[in-house]
């Protein structure tokens, strides 16, 4: 692709950005202690990037508080406290076998934490698109019955389809590009074609966080960056997008913010600043299977802590404007004190 | 003329009129469920569930004879217990349906030959295996008439439901777990409910076979749910009269006759339908420009 259009292309996404970023500006007065990324984790200084607790409420985004995922008791993720606003749109990275698909499932109601908890998920809507969502694609629909479904928040069972409802439907087939495939049963649809209609779906499912895994493995080029400008407009219109990714020059291009996942949260913050060499080498260090004699996990009971006072002043983004230098002195919970504790090299020390 | 007179018996005699209308709405309801039934790969899961219901059956005729009610009553309890148990396992633990199901209805049918061989005599069991079509008294046309209107009534219900929880169940649950429970369930106590129904003109050995065998042969036909759901009822019809006036005329027992008028059907459409071998592999080798 020329470097030119995707300059040009790059043009309203910063555009429609920054008016994301302006939008999270408006609540009067600005909270003082509620940065839009409660992040910290720049140079590898501490696996656990928390928020100060002093945020309220549902609707105004996600918190996770020292959330640890799992099964059978091996934790798939460990110890995960982050914060997003409501219109964040995040990257998720990290090896195979990091906890990403784990951490969406249990964002998407599927998975019980171990221990933790999610804030947030009250009254919102949730779309998720799994990795391989358990779809039988030689069922005889059409695509238009398909993508129609994505109203069952408005129709429920029983109700009609009106005919301004079809038209929304054939609209978001539209603009995923599958004009004149409505008749069509979902059988002869490609792999990259499937995939689209499945965002005709979400557009219609208008949810608020929409998780969204590996959504561009089999999808051409040009209807990516479609996808990703679609993205943009959900973000800019207040909703969360989550999005697990492995090409990580698309991150680098189109997602301000990531967060670095091996298991334990690597880093989280600016895109620049958590996909540095540093990071990554530290999250391939990741050691894949569990470990089954693995002892008890010491920091169970205590909450993830604060790590150092890590401001980040290295992005220059669209958002960077809407960044406010947090004052966590309060820290995470009663124990501030603790601030100075790097548990993240200790445990990487381990893995090796 | 000769084909007029071929069809006479349909209307001349009464036993003939009443196995006529116990086609119609045996057709009617058990062919759209079993189309439900093929696009969830459950064809087989049906004739295991057929099984279940032979020993509650067995049950209900050793303890009040061959009285339809209890046999109803007995068919629909075990073949419940078994679907729901099924499903539960399957929804809470790691084996899947299929293998649940299974070891669910061996075990009912172990306990049904138990009860039978201990009890009873197995004489007129022979009714409960092979259908009584050409016997259906009143009562059992009412029980025909009251489970088709169940089940088309259902099926207009959960019809949305049950669509999104074949082709993406994840999606329903996330939504709804209210309706995706409903659909599972109901979709089950709608097959057992056709079944029994289909046990007192079949048996219980071969009441599966109109809900798969028309469904089967659609599919050869026509693409679309919607005219499965049309074209599956049809042709169940069309065989179950040609099933009829075959046993009339050879004097062959009935539910076999009505079974291989559809396994006929199914062999025809598997050949000459227009997704079957013969229009598949004949297709013009000149292809189109776009």
């Amino acid at each position: 692709m020329p470097i030119k259009s995707l300059l040009s292309w790059f043009q309203p996404l910063a555009a429609s950005a920054s008016a994301a970023a302006a939008r999270l500006r408006v609540p009067e007065p600005a909270p003082p202690a509620a940065p839009p990324y409660a992040a910290g984790a720049g140079a590898g200084a501490s696996a656990s990037v928390a928020a100060p607790d002093s945020q309220p409420a549902a609707g105004l985004g996600l918190r996770l508080h020292n959330l640890t995922l799992g099964y059978e008791r091996h934790p798939a993720v460990h110890h995960l406290s982050l914060f997003c606003p409501a219109g964040s749109k995040l990257a998720i990275v990290g090896p195979n076998g990091a906890g990403k698909s784990t951490l969406l499932r249990a964002l998407a109601g599927q998975l019980r934490p171990l221990t933790g908890r999610i804030d947030g998920l009250a009254g919102q809507r949730v779309a998720y698109l799994p990795q391989t969502p358990q779809i039988d694609r030689s069922f005889p629909v059409t695509v238009l019955d398909m993508v129609q479904y994505g109203l069952w928040h408005q129709s429920g069972a029983l109700g009609r389809w009106s005919a301004a409802q079809r038209q929304r439907c054939l609209e978001a087939l539209a603009s995923v590009g599958l004009q004149g495939f409505e008749r069509r049963t979902i059988d002869t649809l490609s792999g990259g074609q499937f995939q689209r209609a499945l965002f005709a779906r979400l557009i219609l499912q208008d949810a608020d966080l929409l998780l969204l895994d590996e959504p561009f493995a089999a999808v051409d080029e040009g209807t990516t960056l479609d996808l990703l400008q679609l993205l943009e407009r959900w973000s800019a219109a207040g909703k969360t997008v989550l999005v697990v990714l492995h090409d990580l020059s698309l991150v680098r291009r189109h997602f301000a913010h990531t967060l670095l996942l091996a298991r334990e949260p690597i880093a989280f913050g600016a895109t620049a600043a958590v996909l540095t060499p540093a990071n990554l080498r530290r999250a391939m260090n990741m050691r894949e299977a569990f470990d089954e004699g693995a002892p008890w996990c010491e920091a169970e009971a205590e909450p993830a802590v604060h790590g150092h006072h890590v401001h980040e002043h290295a992005h220059e983004h669209a958002h960077g404007d809407s960044h406010r230098h947090e004052e966590h002195g309060s820290g995470h919970s009663a124990q501030p004190s603790r601030s100075q504790v790097q548990a993240a090299p200790a445990r990487a020390a381990g893995v090796l | 003329m000769a084909a007029l007179a071929w069809l006479e018996p349909l209307w001349a005699f009464s036993f003939m009129q009443r196995a006529l209308l116990g086609c119609v709405l045996l057709s009617l309801s058990a062919a759209p469920v079993g189309v439900f039934l093929m696009l969830r790969r459950m064809s087989l899961t049906g004739d295991a569930m057929a099984h279940a219901i032979l020993p509650g059956a067995a049950v209900g005729f050793l303890i009040s004879g061959l009285s339809l009610g209890a046999m109803t009553l007995g068919g629909i309890v075990a073949g419940l217990v078994v679907a729901v148990a099924s499903g539960l396992v399957a929804r809470s633990t790691v084996l899947r349906e299929d293998t649940s199901l299974a070891a669910f209805y061996l075990l009912s049918l172990a306990l049904g030959v138990l009860i039978i061989s201990t009890y009873g005599s197995q004489v007129d069991l022979l009714h409960v295996l092979f259908g009584t079509v050409l016997a259906l008294d009143d009562a059992a046309l009412a029980l025909l008439l009251g489970i088709a209107l169940i089940t088309l009534l259902a099926m207009r219900l959960l019809y949305r439901a049950l669509v999104l929880e074949c082709l993406d169940p994840d999606f329903l649950r996330a939504h709804s777990p209210r309706w995706s429970a409903l659909a599972h369930y109901g979709f089950l106590v709608l097959v057992v409910i056709n079944l029994v129904a289909g046990f007192h003109a079949l048996g219980t050995l071969m009441a599966v076979a109109i809900m798969v065998l028309p469904a089967a042969a659609a599919r050869f036909w026509v693409r679309r749910i919607g005219s499965l759901l049309w074209l599956a009822p049809a042709l169940a019809l069309v065989c179950c009269v040609a099933g009829l006036l075959l046993s009339y005329h050879a004097d062959w027992p009935t539910s076999p006759a009505i079974v291989i008028a559809l396994g006929a059907l199914w062999l025809l459409s598997m050949i000459l339908g227009r997704f079957g071998v013969w229009r598949q592999r004949s297709v013009s080798a000149v292809h189109l420009k776009g």
